[in-house]
């Protein structure tokens, strides 16, 4: 079927001339208008914009100019200004925002000849773990309509799960790739920092963000990765490397390779049923030949704390360009001009971000720079150097990606401490600038019977990800649980049931 | 150190952001919850330590000094929020962006 179809196989299928891209897009289209309104995934979808992107695929399929994701629906999470899409990044203050400019990753997939399926839902500035502080509503994990399907790339992960796209792109600050692709069952890779630029992305944390792609497998990923990575002038941050076929190791054998794991991602935490699927993963790795090293991170636990010092004192640096004057949400009725600044970020922010905004403001401020600010850029190195550490006896690092899998909607949504720790066991890579994935490992039963989706973290050394998307996909070539798709016929048909009313 | 009522209201006006009466008492409540996970940092002791700002040891690249952007400023202006108090009209006039009266 060709909705389950790895993006290899449908490049292959365009380029036959199999089907055509106009055809391919349809499909996804016509499954979009079927799930979406139940799943939520996507906030904006453009049919015209999106065929006419389809149909000049086609004629460059037509022409034999091609690549091999020419013609290829991907969906773009909300967060990448997409020029003349409403680019929202999940926050009323950007609801009617139309995009001037294209972000770099958009104009990389233009630039291939791939189509823009549409705008995925996602929190709010990025800012979650679970896709409930999107303004325009939360995300149904399409494993399990009552849960979440993580965050903040929520929609990508839901619209990938459900198959209402190819593959997608997603971002991750803390762990915004990783866990909704350990919850959803996916793979997802978040680069090296600095490998992908942030060139009209919408800045949440800028030390820490970094884009990448969410995919059906290791080997998806890795075509995503060649379009999406290189440098690019416009990011002060990008790094100037040479190109890099991220393909090129998929099928290295793994004989001999080095798995480190930290005792601090199998400690308190962690749920059983999830330390159970690890472990079986890790099990597989060893009959493929890898030999396990205990390694320890010692600063692990720290890094929420570190993390809910920066990322904040970040985004309120970031986000004090919402005022209201030049784009964005303004208050309907203000006094004066400070009332317009107030009331237009009070009414145009959702709580999470303002808590976030209101934290960062309060650590940056005169006489607690050095308590608070300081400090957490020391520990930061301290964590940092942890991996420095591990990464002499190991390879790779492998540990679970979340602590635990999908929960209910609405369970952790009034308690920030609580929701902020699904990202223990990613965070810590973002603050170091390593690369980390999740890959599919496996399920595990949740206490009303559902078999939810666990991700195994695999996280490499500085621009290691040809050799973890190696990793990955020998994996994927002796187990099974990366090509399970969830079953949507119990999803609710809202579009139809429109039609009936 | 304990958040009082008082300081929430300093940091919503640092942010610009309105905070009512109301809401202070549990915007006070969550944030007093992350500054206590956030306080787990002081027992650490960083003597010495050179604060990571960046993850990568770089410096900041210098490009060449030549007009490197276009001229996007009518593109830009289509995104300029509605004037408000009661006028619904696009918040911009003669290229510029319209706000309220700041010099008496």
């Amino acid at each position: 079927m060709m909705i389950n179809s790895s993006l290899k196989q449908l490049g292959e299928m365009l380029q036959a001339k199999t089907i055509s891209s106009v055809e391919l897009t349809q499909s996804f289209l016509t499954r979009i208008s079927q799930y979406n309104p139940s799943i939520n995934a996507y906030i904006s979808l453009d049919e015209a914009k999106t065929l006419a992107q389809a149909k000049a695929a086609d004629a460059r399929i037509a022409a034999g100019d091609v690549t091999p994701l020419t013609g290829i629906p991907i969906a773009q999470k909300d967060i990448f200004c997409a020029k003349g899409w409403r680019t929202t990044c999940g926050s009323k203050m950007l609801a009617n925002f139309i995009a001037p400019y294209d972000a770099h990753v958009i104009s990389q997939f233009d630039a291939v000849g791939a189509v823009n399926l549409g705008k995925t839902n996602m929190d709010e500035f990025a800012m979650g773990s679970s896709n409930e502080t999107s303004y325009f509503g939360g995300v149904k994990n399409p494993w399990s309509f009552d849960r979440v399907p993580g965050g903040s790339s929520g929609g990508s992960a839901a619209a990938v799960a459900a198959r209402l796209c190819a593959a997608a792109t997603g971002t991750d600050t803390g762990g915004s790739i990783r866990q909704p692709a350990s919850l959803c069952g996916l793979t997802g890779l978040k680069p090296t920092y600095g490998v992908v630029s942030r060139f009209g992305m919408i800045a949440f944390a800028s030390s820490l963000d970094q884009a990448g792609p969410m995919a059906k497998s290791a080997e998806d990923c890795a075509l995503m990765m060649n379009v999406m990575a290189g440098f690019d002038e416009r990011d002060s941050t990008s790094l100037n490397r040479a190109k890099e076929d991220y393909t090129k190791d998929l099928n290295k054998p793994l004989a001999g390779l080095k798995v480190g794991l930290p005792k601090e991602f199998f400690a308190e935490g962690l749920d059983a049923s999830v330390g159970k699927v690890i472990e079986t993963a890790i099990e597989e790795y060893k009959k493929l030949g890898a030999e396990i090293v205990e390694i320890s991170l010692p600063n692990t636990g720290l890094s929420i704390p570190v993390y809910y010092v920066l990322a904040p004192a970040e985004a309120s640096s970031n986000l004090s360009r919402y005022d209201g004057v030049r784009y964005g949400h303004r208050a309907a009725e203000y006094t004066d001009l400070m009332d317009m600044y107030n009331k237009s970020r009070a009414e145009g922010f959702g709580a999470e971000v303002k808590r976030r905004i209101l934290i960062g403001t309060y650590v940056l401020s005169a006489g607690y720079y050095d308590a608070y600010y300081l400090k957490a850029q020391q520990i930061r190195r301290l964590i940092a150097q942890d991996f420095t550490e591990a990464f002499k006896k190991c390879d790779v690092i492998m540990g679970p990606a979340a602590p635990s899998t999908a929960f209910k909607a609405g369970e952790k949504v009034d308690d920030p401490v609580a929701m902020y720790l699904q990202d223990i066991y990613t965070i810590s890579t973002n603050l170091a600038g390593l690369p980390g994935m999740s890959v599919p490992a496996g399920f595990a039963q949740s206490d009303d019977g559902k078999a939810l989706p666990v991700g195994l973290q695999i996280i490499g050394n500085y621009f290691d990800e040809a050799r973890m998307l190696n990793v990955a996909h020998q994996y994927q070539q002796v187990t099974d649980w990366h090509v399970q798709a969830p079953d949507l016929s119990q999803l609710p048909d809202l579009n139809q049931s429109e039609g009936v009313a | 150190m304990a958040l009082s009522i008082e300081d929430i209201k300093k940091v919503a006006h640092l942010a610009r952001i309105e905070v009512s009466e109301g809401d202070a008492a549990a915007t006070l409540f969550k944030l007093t919850g992350i500054l206590g996970l956030i306080e787990q940092m002081q027992a650490v002791d960083t003597t010495g330590i050179v604060p990571m700002s960046h993850s990568q040891d770089l410096s900041q690249r210098l490009r060449d000094d030549v007009v490197t952007k276009t001229n996007l400023r009518d593109e830009f202006q289509k995104n300029a929020p509605a004037l408000g108090n009661g006028s619904t009209e696009q918040a911009v006039a003669g290229g510029l962006y319209l706000v309220p009266k700041v010099i008496e």
